[in-house]
């Protein structure tokens, strides 16, 4: 099924579009992690199609490149949802009740961490550490980040930014 | 005449709806009649009073805490804007959290607008740099070394030897690296400063630049900070654009430019050399030392890497010169580090003081205790490489060698606060599971001994021959800890050691079907 994505993904437009971000930075020193931002920025995800154009761009071998796009806990092979929602799972947050905040957001979500709801809405994160250690619990939806999250709070954030009720279904 | 309203921007202070507040402001003012200017400043670490607004008046800044938009129409008819009514703490200055602090590092965060150069100007930036510039590299070094500074990111190297072998090595190309990935659980302070008070970063670097003869400079920022990057990204560009940065920095024949880089998430690339690495384009895989960074760093050429406070805290050494800076503190812990309390406590935030207050000062005086009106059972002190303290040892004092002696380590200045409810062998066993999850695969004893590590603990846990497995975990962090090529692998023993020796009770509970083993 990620192929049948990808495919379509990669259709003769984007790899263009795609050619423009990589060349755009491949001057950079140590231009590899800004390329692959950009990408991810402008994607979604960083497309199999793409690599062969940082290969070219940066003289770097496939396996260099694939090796440092799966290192980074950041970056993506496949499309995630449209929204992406990270909770904070670090010492600091455990400390004011994240995991009971992990079971209810996966609940009602209806997915594990790291999986996207069936819908395509929201992807679901876990994060070590958003920097926001003194209104514990975190989360950050879409790079947007909230504190002194309870089960509710973290309802009216999903309500207020997620245009279905991801995961009503289940 | 207008009146002068300070919202924070701290992602922090966004994070409870300043954001909100602020819209709120500006839309009632305007309802009212009322000629009213927002500024938008950094936190002043009273990070639990958020969103915490502040209203300019005749007799300073008077503070009006936990702010909520509904209530701004009410709050401006009982008179906030003479600084009167409901929500009012008073002088911003002296509240006791903020007043009994020893602010240097974090002098202007809060108090000015980040993103402006004249704001920043008129409250003493870029007096550090005008002096550095009439000195020589050797000088500035000097300076820095007997100012007795220390690396704010954890290892507490001396910052100013670490500049002294950068000097001291000829090359075409030097740099200085900004470490601000800021991974550590319970820190925030680099995020902080970054966005309330960018300049003095952008300065300090300035002054290492000149002071070692390096013209580039990169920050390394964690993507967790989304608004920290913008912040510095903005606050970059206004410098260049008034030669503060450039092929001559404030009129000098000195040139210098930084660049800012996100991080992707990975917690080693804290780790130095795995920085270096990463900001290469590679993955951050540590390389083992010899050689140093300072002698062979960035691209091969000598670098000085160093945490955003170190580097945050020179322009005021610079300004006031090393014996006001040297003044403060005890021992050989000098100056003051900016402590982070977090976690299960009532008051968080971050408070700047003079080394060798204690954790019980810190714990209980500034922060009123834990949030949940429960006991506190443990705290973490240094993130999550770093010991877990009973109460009973309240009384250490915060610097890095009674830190050291007490088997622990101060890291980067956090504290994170538990109640009674902590299971302190899931803590252990967490530790592990993190190192395994974040080791970048480069030695054994880290790579191979995390994951057996989740794999003892959970025999402990589970009640499977006890004694033998509590002396396997004894060999095995023993292992880790002298064979492990860098601090990720060196330092996990210290949770878990520190979690069986202060709560050995939590590792000889009775045995119940435990869901997470």
């Amino acid at each position: 099924m990620g192929d049948a994505v990808t495919d379509t993904q990669a259709s003769g437009g984007d790899v263009e579009r795609a050619r423009l971000t990589v060349d755009a930075l491949a001057r950079l020193p140590g231009a590899l992690l800004p390329i692959l931002h950009a990408l991810q920025d402008e994607f979604g995800y960083v497309d199999d199609a793409a690599i062969p154009l940082i290969t070219d761009a940066l003289n770097l071998s496939r396996a260099e490149v694939i090796g440092v796009l799966h290192f980074y806990h950041d970056f993506r092979t496949t499309p995630g949802g449209r929204h992406t929602l990270q909770v904070c799972r670090a010492e600091a947050c455990q400390a004011m009740g994240s995991d009971a905040l992990v079971r209810h957001v996966e609940e009602r979500l209806g997915v594990a961490m790291g999986e996207t709801t069936e819908d395509g809405a929201v992807t679901l994160r876990d994060v070590y550490c958003l920097g926001n250690c003194a209104l514990s619990p975190a989360v950050m939806l879409d790079g947007r980040l909230h504190g002194r999250v309870t089960p509710d709070r973290v309802d009216a954030i999903l309500n207020a930014t997620v245009e279905a009720p991801a995961g009503s279904t289940r | 005449m207008t009146t002068r309203v300070f919202v924070p921007r701290d992602a922090a202070a966004r994070s409870v709806g300043a954001d909100d507040v602020a819209l709120a402001i500006a839309a009632e003012a305007h309802a009212h009649g009322l000629d009213v200017t927002i500024v938008r400043n950094g936190s002043r670490g009273m990070v639990w009073l958020e969103p915490l607004v502040e209203v300019e008046t005749d007799v300073g800044r008077v503070g009006f805490g936990h702010v909520a938009p509904e209530e701004i129409g009410g709050l401006l008819d009982a008179g906030m804007l003479e600084g009167r009514g409901p929500r009012r703490l008073g002088l911003i200055e002296n509240i006791p959290y903020f007043a009994k602090q020893q602010r240097l590092t974090f002098a202007r965060c809060g108090v000015v607008d980040p993103l402006s150069l004249d704001d920043y100007l008129a409250h003493g930036g870029y007096l550090g740099l005008t002096r550095a510039l009439g000195m020589t590299g050797d000088e500035v070094v000097t300076e820095v070394i007997e100012s007795g500074l220390r690396g704010r990111g954890g290892a507490g190297f001396p910052t100013g030897i670490k500049w002294r072998t950068v000097l001291g090595v000829a090359a075409d190309q030097k740099y200085i690296v900004c470490n601000a990935d800021e991974g550590d659980s319970g820190t925030f302070a680099d995020r902080m400063l970054i966005e309330g008070d960018p300049f003095t970063l952008i300065e300090g670097m300035t002054i290492a630049g000149i002071a070692v003869g390096a013209t580039r400079g990169y920050v390394y920022l964690r993507s967790e900070y989304p608004d920290a990057f913008r912040t510095l990204t903005e606050a970059v560009a206004i410098a260049r654009e008034r030669g503060y940065l450039g092929t001559s920095v404030a009129g000098s024949a000195h040139a210098f430019d930084l660049d800012v880089r996100l991080g992707a998430g990975a917690y080693i690339c804290g780790e130095e050399t795995a920085l270096l690495e990463s900001l290469e384009g590679k993955k951050g895989v540590i390389r083992p030392r010899p050689p140093l960074p300072a002698i062979s760093g960035l691209f091969g050429q000598p670098t000085v890497v160093n945490n955003v406070l170190s580097l945050a805290t020179v322009p005021v050494i610079l300004e006031r010169g090393a014996a006001a800076y040297q003044a403060f503190g005890m021992g050989r812990s000098r100056g003051t580090q900016p402590v982070q309390l977090a976690g299960n406590v009532k008051r968080g935030g971050l408070i700047e003081l003079a080394f060798g207050v204690t954790l019980r000062e810190v714990i209980e005086d500034f922060g009123g205790g834990t949030a949940t009106g429960r006991p506190l059972r443990a705290v973490q002190v240094g993130g999550p490489l770093g010991a877990y303290f009973p109460a009973s040892m309240l009384d250490t004092p915060l610097d890095y060698e009674a830190m050291a002696a007490a088997s622990g380590l101060l890291g980067h200045g956090g504290i994170v606060v538990f109640d009674d409810t902590v299971d302190l062998a899931q803590q252990a066993r967490f530790a592990m599971a993190f190192c395994a999850v974040e080791s970048c695969g480069k030695c054994t004893p880290c790579r191979i001994g995390s994951t057996r590590g989740v794999e003892v603990m959970d025999r402990i846990i589970a009640g499977e021959n006890r004694t033998a497995n509590l002396e396997l975990l004894d060999d095995l962090t023993t292992i880790m800890t002298s064979a492990s090529l860098c601090a990720l692998g060196g330092l996990t023993p210290i949770p878990v050691r520190s979690a069986l020796q202060h709560f050995p009770e939590d590792f000889s509970r009775p045995i119940v079907p435990i869901a997470t083993a």
